[in-house]
């Protein structure tokens, strides 16, 4: 490596660096409002806020809960930043991961006999194939008959919600059939829990290998480099030779299987049976943290635990301080808020406050991704 | 006072480049002011400062004598700014008066939009200009030319008394250019102030009062349109010495490279575009498709290119038949492509240069390396030899496409497609929108391969580039090869009237 290399590598470490400081800066604005709100309400946010911390970080099964509530949200946001690489919304990550789930649990209910390094792979890689099939329904349809994959991904969410919800009612319910679950899978697809008295898993490694490898496909592989081309200028992609449609339908498929790998997660790992509703929305959470995660896999990681820990610190907040859990919501509704509010970002570091700079290139990616809905729903609509 | 228009001073910087360059303008109430430079020179920044759309490091603007700080497009058109962008900012769907009005719609009874007396005034303003229109016609519906021409009066009807054009004849054909004059001067008839930007210096010479020329962000000296002459202009713009035409050496074609029979095509519309279309390309031969454009240009690229299906006929590259061949087997078989609008087919502009340079390459070796790994090395050295081989002139390779010139663009565009050692190369409208220096780059590059012997279907609306470049000539007029001449054997008069349809047998 010659002093040319090195500093070019400094100079990208610098930018991504650089990038991520209008997210801090959103989720700092979100947590000023929330503030506001809640003293309006007659709640300290002071004590909210450390109660939230304490829940979230404060000891081991804090931390444990945490992560936990993380690990499927950051396969769904991968999900939908793989996707949209590609120019494509993948709306119906929330029905890969049931189908994902549903899936492994049968695998890993049956073929109980394997030992577990054949089991545990087997049923993971079954669950994102499930997904992955759920997701190449979508692509397929797109790229052969035109239909806008916003719809049909988003409609399929639906038709998995009530495809898992009969399986689990009906032919694969549990003795004696009070719960709608499936039995228990066998100990030999079980993935470990990695935090003793806790349910974190294995899964959450699995999540961070996942977005590791995204980082290396999207820059490094061939098909990286085509997923982004389809997503930036279809018609150049097309001229040069690039098959559009395949990469487009693949691009679903990985989407999907990603998000079918964290129901598979899930499953083997928290619940260990198949149980209907376990996803509180998992799915919709990704589009989110992708957005927040300033769609960069590895940002999508430290999303996921903001989210993860509003949500396990919200218990604590709630028992603690007695402020309602729904001030989650409300404070994830304004990180999305914020990273997506382009204008109001500019028209306040117009004024001044000391982040002008900070702000642009969160501005500048939140048009691009307007614009490209902008140009996705007008070739919907043509 | 006189004076529409006094920048001071304006410096504009982007990163790694000088924009406008302490650049002083002055224009003055009724007249046409040229704007002339090459591309890169600067032109279009100083007018996007003017209009309020980028906010200059340093300078002042004074419209009518008083000063005013241009912070955005709003408080240019409060000031009598209009701006008629290269591409048009309109509704397709809509009618021409409503994107007319689009914004300001004049109303009665505080909610009806009063549609009669929209095209009362429109139809007024369209007849004292010379801009006739039909404003109830949609505007999807119009050539780009009367698109242009909406662009224009909606810069009126917003109370434009300084219109900047932004090379407004580039997309239009002869005749269309020619109206355009026509309606310039009737604007300056009425006192109102025109900033023509362009780099043909004929235009400039025919249209013009006075003259600027601008060169790498500075102000290379004003003239005065009478006092001055095509060949000074040209000086002033390039500091150097042009040869027109390259020189041609003897035509020695070799055998068949691409052979095209019978084909038929249809338009996006499904009207038939091309008609029976059979022609040959052979080794070290250029054949220039010379037409009025519209006439199956586009379709005819995009059938040999694999974009668009043919509804019958042969293409035989090589003695095969790659009819219906993928894009991709066409690249893979040695055919380049340099597309006729580069930024929507040749490049990806958010791509940086690197990128952009194994484009179409990048599963071939050795940018393919096993296991779908994308060798980076190999990509960075390529592009190393390909910028200092293309003279591309870019911060670094890792610049985002989109922020080079478009003759910069272009060079990244013919390094890659040049570079793949093709067999067969389509050129399309290659020098549209480029300044001379960077014309006369491409034509030396385009007759570099004919010489190394690869066959080159040079598809152009400018006859001028046909005449200097091609060996053969096929003219293409409603979807058919009307005649096919040797270049030695033919002249301007012959070939202007077989494209516009005039019969000379």
């Amino acid at each position: 490596m010659n002093e040319k290399a090195r500093s070019s590598e400094t100079r990208r470490l610098m930018l991504t660096l650089r990038g991520t400081i209008p997210q801090i800066i959103a989720v700092l604005l979100a947590f000023l409002i929330g503030a506001i709100i809640l003293l309006a309400t007659g709640h300290s946010p002071i004590d909210a806020y450390v109660a939230v911390l304490k829940g979230a970080f404060g000891d081991v099964y804090g931390i444990g809960q945490t992560l936990t509530q993380a690990t499927p949200i950051i396969f769904t946001a991968l999900a939908f930043i793989f996707a949209f690489k590609c120019g494509l919304f993948n709306i119906g990550a929330e029905g890969q991961l049931l189908i994902g789930g549903f899936t492994a649990a049968l695998a890993g209910i049956y073929f109980g006999d394997l030992p577990i390094y054949i089991h545990l792979p087997f049923a993971l890689l079954v669950g994102a194939t499930g997904g992955a099939l759920w997701g190449f329904i979508p692509g397929i349809l797109k790229a052969k008959l035109g239909a806008h994959e916003v719809i049909t991904s988003m409609m399929l969410s639906y038709v998995a919600l009530y495809i898992t919800s009969y399986m689990v009612n009906y032919p694969f319910i549990a003795p004696p059939g009070w719960v709608a679950q499936t039995v228990p899978v066998a100990p030999s697809a079980e993935l470990p829990r990695i935090l003793s008295s806790t349910q974190l898993s294995a899964s959450i490694l699995i999540a961070i290998g996942m977005a590791a490898i995204l980082t290396l496909v999207f820059n490094r592989t061939v098909l990286g480099y085509e997923v982004r081309a389809v997503g930036l200028n279809t018609a150049a992609a097309e001229s040069n030779g690039i098959n559009v449609k395949n990469t487009m339908i693949i691009a679903f498929i990985i989407s999907g299987a990603l998000a079918g790998l964290g129901g598979a997660g899930e499953i083997l790992g928290v619940h260990r049976r198949f149980i209907s509703g376990f996803s509180p929305g998992y799915g919709f959470d990704g589009l989110a943290v992708g957005l927040i995660g300033g769609l960069n896999p590895i940002g999508t990681i430290f999303a996921a635990i903001l989210i993860g820990a509003l949500r396990a610190g919200g218990m604590t907040m709630n028992t603690v301080t007695g402020v309602p859990i729904d001030i989650v919501s409300v404070l994830q509704g304004l990180v999305v808020l914020f990273v997506a509010a382009p204008k109001l970002i500019t028209y306040l570091s117009k004024k001044g406050v000391a982040l002008p700079r900070a702000l642009k290139p969160l501005s500048n990616g939140v048009q691009t991704i307007l614009s490209k809905i902008k140009r996705t729903s007008r070739k919907g609509g043509s | 006072m006189n004076t529409a228009v006094r920048m001071v001073n304006i410096t504009k910087t982007f990163p790694g480049t000088v924009a406008s360059d302490r650049v002083n303008l002055e224009v003055k109430k009724g007249e046409i002011h040229g704007l002339l430079g090459e591309n890169g020179a600067g032109k279009t920044v100083l007018m996007n400062v003017l209009y309020g759309l980028y906010k200059p490091d340093q300078g002042q603007i004074f419209i009518n004598d008083k000063e005013i700080r241009m912070d955005s497009s709003a408080t240019a058109i409060k000031n009598g700014i209009g701006m008629v962008h290269q591409h048009f900012m309109l509704v397709p769907s809509l009618t021409v008066a409503e994107n007319i009005v689009l914004g300001r719609e004049p109303r009665k009874n505080m909610l009806l939009l009063d549609m009669e007396k929209i095209v009362k005034d429109i139809k007024e303003t369209s007849r004292e200009y010379g801009l006739e229109i039909d404003p109830k016609e949609l505007v999807k519906n119009l050539p780009v030319g009367l698109q242009q021409r909406v662009e224009i009066l909606k810069a009126l009807y917003r109370g434009a008394q300084i219109l900047i054009l932004d090379e407004p004849t580039s997309v239009l054909t002869p005749q269309e250019v020619d109206s355009l004059f026509k309606a310039m001067k009737a604007l300056r008839e009425q006192g109102k102030s025109v900033i023509f930007i362009t780099h043909k210096l004929k235009e400039v010479c025919a249209v013009c009062d006075r003259i600027t020329v601008l060169k790498k962000g500075k102000v290379v000296g004003t003239v005065d349109a009478n006092n001055t002459n095509p060949l000074e202009l040209a000086a002033m713009m390039v500091g150097r010495e042009i040869s027109s035409t390259c020189k041609k050496e003897n035509y020695q074609p070799g055998k068949c490279v691409l052979k095209v029979e019978k084909l038929q095509a249809l338009n996006d519309r499904k009207l038939s575009a091309l008609n029976d279309i059979t022609f040959e390309v052979h080794e070290s031969e250029i054949l220039g498709i010379a037409g009025v454009e519209g006439n199956g240009q586009t379709e005819l690229v995009e059938v040999l290119t694999g974009l668009r299906q043919t509804t019958s006929g042969k293409i035989i590259l090589d003695g095969r038949s790659i009819t219906n061949s993928s894009p991709h087997d066409r690249i893979s078989m040695g055919i380049s492509n340099v597309p006729e609008d580069r930024q929507k087919r040749g490049l990806i502009l958010d791509f940086s240069v690197l990128e952009n340079l194994i484009l179409g390459y990048e599963d071939k070796p050795p940018f393919e390396t096993g296991w779908f790994r994308l060798n980076l090395r190999k990509a960075a050295s390529f592009s190393d030899e390909l910028i200092q081989e293309y003279s591309i002139k870019t911060p670094s390779k890792e610049t985002p496409a989109r922020h080079l010139s478009g003759g910069t663009q272009q060079r990244v565009v013919l390094a890659r497609e040049f570079s793949r050692k093709p067999k067969l190369i389509i050129a399309s409208q290659p020098t549209r929108g480029l300044d001379i220096g960077a014309t006369e780059y491409v034509h030396r590059k385009l007759a570099e391969m004919r010489d190394q012997g690869v066959a080159v279907l040079l598809i152009s609306a400018d006859l001028d580039e046909i005449l200097a470049l091609s060996d053969l000539i096929a003219i293409l007029y409603e979807g058919k090869i009307v005649a096919i001449r040797e270049c030695g054997k033919t002249n301007e008069l012959e070939l202007g009237l077989l494209m516009t349809g005039g019969n000379n047998e």
